[in-house]
């Protein structure tokens, strides 16, 4: 009772916050009501899926992990300094966008694919940060079914989820090529491959990640293989409501931290040695901006000067983060594939912290 | 012959067309246990469970505050060894008495259990022996009460009943937190503990409603009728899942930021609301099951209309309509599952989130069982303690022993 009376007498503050954001924006000031919301309630509300191997779980001391949940605790880390201020909320693929746009949680990290319509104003209008995993639709047939391509399944059943891209894109690419084929689709991932195993259907189709990470609980994950058609690009993006672009920027530019700390070789282990280095060499001025020892990148973004060494110190750099949660380091075992440095020919490339 | 062997013969090998019938569906069964005996031992791997246990029990409930839960479990321990032994102290005349003498069989059988189950489940030996004192104090106390409770004043008496809504509230503050204990925010309780308390505030607070709603749709005053009758149709009309969505999406938009109750309690409301509105129309037809003469009785012998409803109609049409109103409940219990689709982390929610551990991908099997189980001893209680109630209102069993 007491803390609802609390919130009550918080409302006039509030409204107040927001006006005030409202008449210093002409100044130029970094105000965001988000942010100070998030501030205010000294921890940041991440949407998560919460059953996705690799992206995000709970293991059983009841943290969550997962290559999803490290972007909250960037997040939080940019925010707070502190990567464990994130409360988590559980959210299936059909309440995600509602949740967000009702502010239920601040920050969307739920392998959501960006797309024109989910981006656009008049669409689900989200605002989307860098992706941070560059997945595919693929297809996974058993291997005694002799499957090699998508002809091979004219007329048979297949296994989707509904509600999701994935649905749309097997709908186009079957049409396209003119293709019958009959769609047996699930509410859940569960039932999909549950359905899948038990031979309801012949071939299963989801992004590529979610199928390796799945074959690998099988019971034989060597009976089944991946088809080489990739349906779709689906680049897996964290989102933020429309209409508060400075959260929105804060957001970008701690994934793009995550990818900039990877191109520069600073690592969770070396960020300490790194930051001294930097502050006892005036003359690496680009390493010296982008550890917040000298500029101003953070309070252009309204967060600390310190929130890169901050990100880093706390979940490492975003090749840390994939090896941990989805690649060797795990038992996905996922290859880099088109996730690598564009250094090395992949796809994730930071722009230049200046 | 042996009777039992005569009546299997009776049953089961009367003519060659049974005889057949019989040893097929035995081929079937045998076959199919073996086979499920065959997987549990040799082919399901229980380190799932095991690993998880905690979050199966808690959720993300803080480690270094589950003392709170153990001193909770004691507490109900404690009530349920009280109040059993109360009760079975106390010989009634309206009781039929079926069930009560099979008590040192369940005492026994718990006995067994609580000696097993936790060695069984390969917990750690603080916990097993934390789980054997529990059921030590339970059959200790059910033996004292039994023994000393006849004795007590009956003042006393009177007031030991009023020690379980306290229990229930003492139950909140420990589990949530406040008067000097640590808050422990609702986002962070989880598995069997959400699960039994979302279940247990709605089944309570759905109750008075439900006879509230029942009562105000049959009432003489048009706004009251057609206030209840509106409200059970809209809730009855509506999928559950609806409008737990409802609760949890759209008050965020109807409320400035932060004002809306935690997500936990708007679904325990959800769910109680939902409820109440079928519990209403159980409770309903107990009342039409009371004849109209029994008011115009009552009335007429000089009661209020209150008193006329509280003494006369509403016992009777309660006891009318108490199995459906326990089936509401247990169906009440196991809609909670929905919960795991809005986000929160009931036991299903935590089921789906442990088979997303890359360490525990593909249990499946294990996980789904083992939260059967679980479900079945909850509403196998539920089920239990109806009939046992059943038995004691039963006008039949009064008038054969009285």
């Amino acid at each position: 009772m007491r803390s609802r009376a609390r919130s009550w007498l918080a409302l006039p503050l509030l409204l107040a916050l927001g006006l005030a954001g409202c008449a210093s924006d002409s100044g130029g000031g970094v105000q965001s009501g988000k942010m100070a919301t998030i501030k205010a309630r000294g921890k940041l509300i991440c949407g998560v899926d919460g059953s996705l191997p690799g992206f995000s779980f709970v293991g059983p001391d009841g943290s969550y992990s997962g290559l999803d949940v490290d972007v909250c605790k960037a997040m939080a880390a940019a925010l707070f300094g502190d990567p464990t201020k994130v409360e988590y909320r559980n959210l299936n693929s059909s309440e995600r966008f509602a949740a967000l746009a009702s502010g239920e949680v601040d920050l969307l990290s739920r392998n959501t694919t960006m797309t024109l319509s989910r981006d656009a104003a008049g669409g689900n209008g989200l605002s989307f940060a860098p992706p941070t995993f560059y997945d595919g639709q693929g297809v996974m047939a058993p291997i005694a079914s002799g499957i090699k391509t998508l002809k091979d399944l004219a007329g048979k059943p297949i296994c989707v989820e509904s509600g999701t891209t994935t649905e749309l894109n097997l709908a186009d690419r079957m049409r396209e090529q003119s293709i019958p084929y009959t769609p047996l689709k699930f509410q859940t991932g569960d039932q999909t491959y549950a359905a899948y195993l038990q031979g309801r259907c012949v071939a299963v189709t989801s992004d590529r990640s979610q199928l390796a990470g799945k074959r690998s609980s099988f019971p034989n994950p060597d009976a089944h293989s991946l088809l080489p058609d990739v349906m779709s690009k689906e680049p897996l993006t964290p989102a933020t409501v429309n209409g508060d672009p400075v959260w929105a920027d804060a957001v970008r530019w701690t994934v793009n931290a995550l990818f900039q700390a990877e191109e520069l070789g600073i690592s969770k282990a070396s960020i300490a040695a790194k930051l001294a280095e930097a502050k006892a060499n005036p003359n690496q001025a680009d390493l010296r901006r982008f550890l917040g020892v000298e500029g101003e990148f953070g309070k252009q973004l309204g967060l600390p000067a310190d929130f890169v060494p901050k990100i880093i110190g706390a979940v490492g750099h975003y090749g840390e983060i994939f090896d941990r949660n989805v690649g060797p380091g795990s038992r996905l075992k996922l290859d880099r594939g088109v996730n690598k440095q564009w250094k090395d020919g992949g796809l994730i490339y930071s722009p230049p912290f200046r | 012959m042996n009777p039992l062997l005569r009546r299997l013969r009776q049953d089961l090998f009367a003519t060659p067309a049974d005889s057949l019938l019989s040893i097929a569906l035995l081929a079937i069964l045998a076959s199919g246990s073996t086979a499920f005996l065959h997987w549990a031992f040799s082919r399901a791997q229980w380190a799932v469970i095991q690993a998880n246990s905690t979050l199966f029990a808690l959720g993300r409930y803080p480690i270094e505050q589950q003392w709170r839960l153990w001193l909770l479990t004691a507490l109900l321990a404690a009530a349920a060894g009280i109040g059993w032994g109360m009760l079975r102290s106390h010989p009634r005349t309206d009781r039929s008495g079926r069930l009560w003498p099979a008590n040192d069989r369940i005492a026994a059988l718990l006995l067994l259990l609580s000696l097993a189950l936790p060695w069984a489940l390969g917990l750690a030996l603080p916990i097993q022996l934390r789980w054997w004192a529990l059921s030590g104090l339970l059959l200790l106390l059910r033996w004292l009460a039994g023994r000393f409770g006849p004795g007590l004043p009956p003042a006393l008496k009177r007031l030991l009943p009023l020690g379980l809504p306290l229990l229930y509230l003492i139950g909140m503050l420990l589990i949530g937190g406040g008067l000097g204990l640590a808050p422990v925010p609702p986002s962070e309780w989880g598995g069997l503990l959400l699960t039994l308390l979302q279940a247990s505030f709605a089944i309570l607070l759905c109750f008075p409603l439900g006879v509230l709603l029942a009562l105000g749709r049959r009432s003489d005053l048009p706004l009251l009728r057609w206030g209840s009758v509106i409200y059970i149709e809209f809730i009855r009309g509506a999928p559950l899942i609806t409008l737990l969505f409802l609760g949890q999406n759209m008050l965020g938009f109807l409320l400035p930021g932060g004002m809306a109750p935690e997500r936990v309690w708007r679904a325990a409301w959800v769910l109680t609301l939902f409820a109440a509105a079928y519990l209403a129309e159980a409770v309903r037809s107990g009342l039409a099951a009371v004849p109209r003469g029994q008011v115009e009785a009552a009335r007429s012998l000089g009661l209020s209309l209150p008193q006329a409803f509280s003494t006369v109609v509403l016992p009777q049409a309660l006891r009318v309509a108490l199995p459906s109103m326990v089936g509401q409940f247990i169906s009440l219990l196991q809609d909670t599952t929905l919960l795991s689709l809005i986000g929160l982390m009931e036991l299903l929610g935590t089921a789906r989130t442990v088979m997303a551990n890359p360490a525990f991908l593909g249990k499946n099997a294990e996980v789904y069982l083992t939260l059967a189980v679980l479900f079945w001893c909850c509403c196998a209680a539920l089920g239990l303690g109806s009939r046992a109630l059943e038995r004691r209102l039963d006008p039949a069993a009064v008038v054969r022993s009285g």
